[in-house]
């Protein structure tokens, strides 16, 4: 499909061009490509002195655990940080890009990021890829107008809330935090109760699991708690220390370089 | 015209893993406790594995509905061959009978994935293993279930004797210890649940030797 003139220059958004192609091959019988989803528990909430995030640390690619630790929670600002659900690669894209957008956007104004510049960043991005974006994401802060906490959804809209979780596992930590959130909490009430919503995910739902991780956002400090909770050892290990048998070898050929290539003495030196 | 198929399934998967190894004078059968649906647990301490005779046990993953079915047909054509026979089944007959009644019902499957361990005719350990449809061989070693694919690699590579062309061929019980056996099973399982998300809560194992049959419970992960 060639642009005419009047459609003007290409703006963001997806080019639908390959589609009915794509669907030409899924008809003729190719599997699409699978993707690395972190089948997740995130949730974030405003306590008295600011916002508190958390998620677990397991990533999933179908029922096989891809990675037991991994990092959920990313790094938007100095004051800003966003847990993120849905494909990794797409969490971890998104926040890239909008956090080096913030970076030079403090630059050119010489202040402290806002949590609404990063929600309207990502939620225009996410909106002009109408979904195909698959990225869940929990924003927190405080800045210079107080502590926020925002929902994006993959398709771009937004909600503003008190408390929020997203992911797999995100109604198991809801039932924890409808039961006992109350506004006013301490540090510790919220850090506590942060960590028994990602424990419930944990525990209770399949796609999550593996470790808490928490952040702490307050005015000017921020805290990251990498794997603040570790809940899950491994249970057993074998009393043999180690297992010895290696693959075993059927066959061992020596074939020396020498008779398969020309070797000149003194040649000429590679180039640089 | 693409045909229009039916939105309903009749099977789910309730997942687990089984894992069954035969040694000289004993055999082990394990099997996870976890019983889920999607991502949701259902329960964390359902028991996959069954006494079908005095000396054979049997472990299935798969639809738990078709399993318990599968389980009372086999118990109940057990009964009526000890009131015909006036004795127990052996394992390699059960084994025939497992095939049979997992055939019988080819286009329409039990959706079980079985493996069956006990003591043979001499009293050496002996495990089969079945797909769906009772396609069955008698082995040293199975695992079946959705950590199977994590656990089987591990135990060729430490208990499957080397190449046959290169040696005499070897017996298909394994040359372990009993505890051996069970450390083995023990650390194949913790392995498979840090991996697979339908596998863990509880590891439960039975024993099946010359002195009867003894069972033995582990905690796994619970994520």
């Amino acid at each position: 499909m060639s642009k005419s003139a009047i459609d003007g220059p290409t703006k963001g958004g997806f080019s639908f061009d390959l589609c009915r192609r794509n669907e030409m091959l899924v008809k003729k019988g190719l599997k699409g490509p699978s993707f690395l989803k972190t089948g997740t528990t995130i949730v974030g909430l405003v306590f008295q002195d600011g916002v508190i995030l958390g998620a677990d640390t397991r990533a999933t690619e179908g029922p096989i655990v891809a990675d037991k630790n991994c990092e959920k929670i990313h790094y938007i600002a100095p004051n800003i940080y966003c847990c993120g659900a849905g494909t990794a690669a797409d969490t971890e894209a998104v926040t890239d890009m909008v956090s080096s957008q913030l970076t030079l956007h403090r630059y050119h104004t010489g202040r402290e990021s806002r949590v609404v510049t990063a929600l309207t960043l990502l939620k225009s991005h996410l909106f002009s890829y109408q979904g195909y974006v698959s990225a869940a994401l929990v924003l927190g802060g405080v800045d210079v107008t107080g502590p926020h906490l925002h929902t994006i959804y993959p398709h771009g809209s937004t909600d503003t809330l008190p408390f929020a979780t997203m992911g797999s596992g995100s109604l198991a930590a809801m039932a924890v935090f409808e039961s006992k959130y109350c506004e006013g909490l301490t540090r510790d009430e919220g850090v506590q109760l942060v960590a028994e919503a990602i424990s419930s995910g944990i525990f209770n739902d399949l796609g999550s699991g593996s470790n808490v991780d928490i952040c702490v956002l307050t005015k000017g400090h921020k805290e990251y708690l990498r794997n603040h909770l570790q809940p899950n050892p491994r249970t057993y290990i074998s009393q043999k220390g180690s297992f010895s048998k290696k693959t075993e070898v059927l066959l061992t050929k020596i074939t020396p370089l020498n008779k398969l290539v020309e070797v000149i003495e003194g040649g000429d030196a590679m180039e640089e | 015209m693409t045909k229009e198929h039916a939105n309903w399934s009749p099977y789910d998967n309730n997942g687990g893993t089984c894992v069954a190894i035969a040694g000289a004078d004993y055999c082990v059968v394990a099997a996870d406790t976890r019983m889920s649906s999607g991502y949701n647990i259902l329960t964390r301490d359902y028991s996959k594995i069954t006494q079908l005779a005095d000396k054979c046990a049997m472990a299935s993953s798969g639809f738990q509905a078709d399993v318990r079915a599968l389980q009372k047909h086999l118990e109940a054509r057990h009964l009526i061959y000890q009131h015909q026979h006036n004795k127990q089944m052996s394992t390699p007959a059960m084994a025939q009978l497992l095939s049979n009644t997992l055939y019988y019902k080819r286009f329409f499957p039990y959706y079980a994935f079985n493996v069956l361990g006990g003591l043979d005719g001499e009293g050496k350990g002996c495990v089969f293993t079945y797909d769906a449809v009772g396609s069955y061989e008698r082995v040293g070693y199975s695992s079946q279930g959705s950590g199977s694919t994590l656990i089987m690699p591990f135990l060729d590579n430490q208990l499957k004797s080397p190449s046959p062309l290169l040696l005499p061929a070897k017996d298909a019980v394994t040359p372990l210890s009993e505890s051996e056996a069970l450390d083995l099973v023990k650390t194949c399982f913790a392995s498979a649940t840090e991996r697979d998300i339908y596998t863990g809560d509880k590891l439960e194992i039975v024993v099946l030797n010359a002195k009867g049959t003894r069972r033995e419970y582990m905690e796994l992960r619970k994520d």
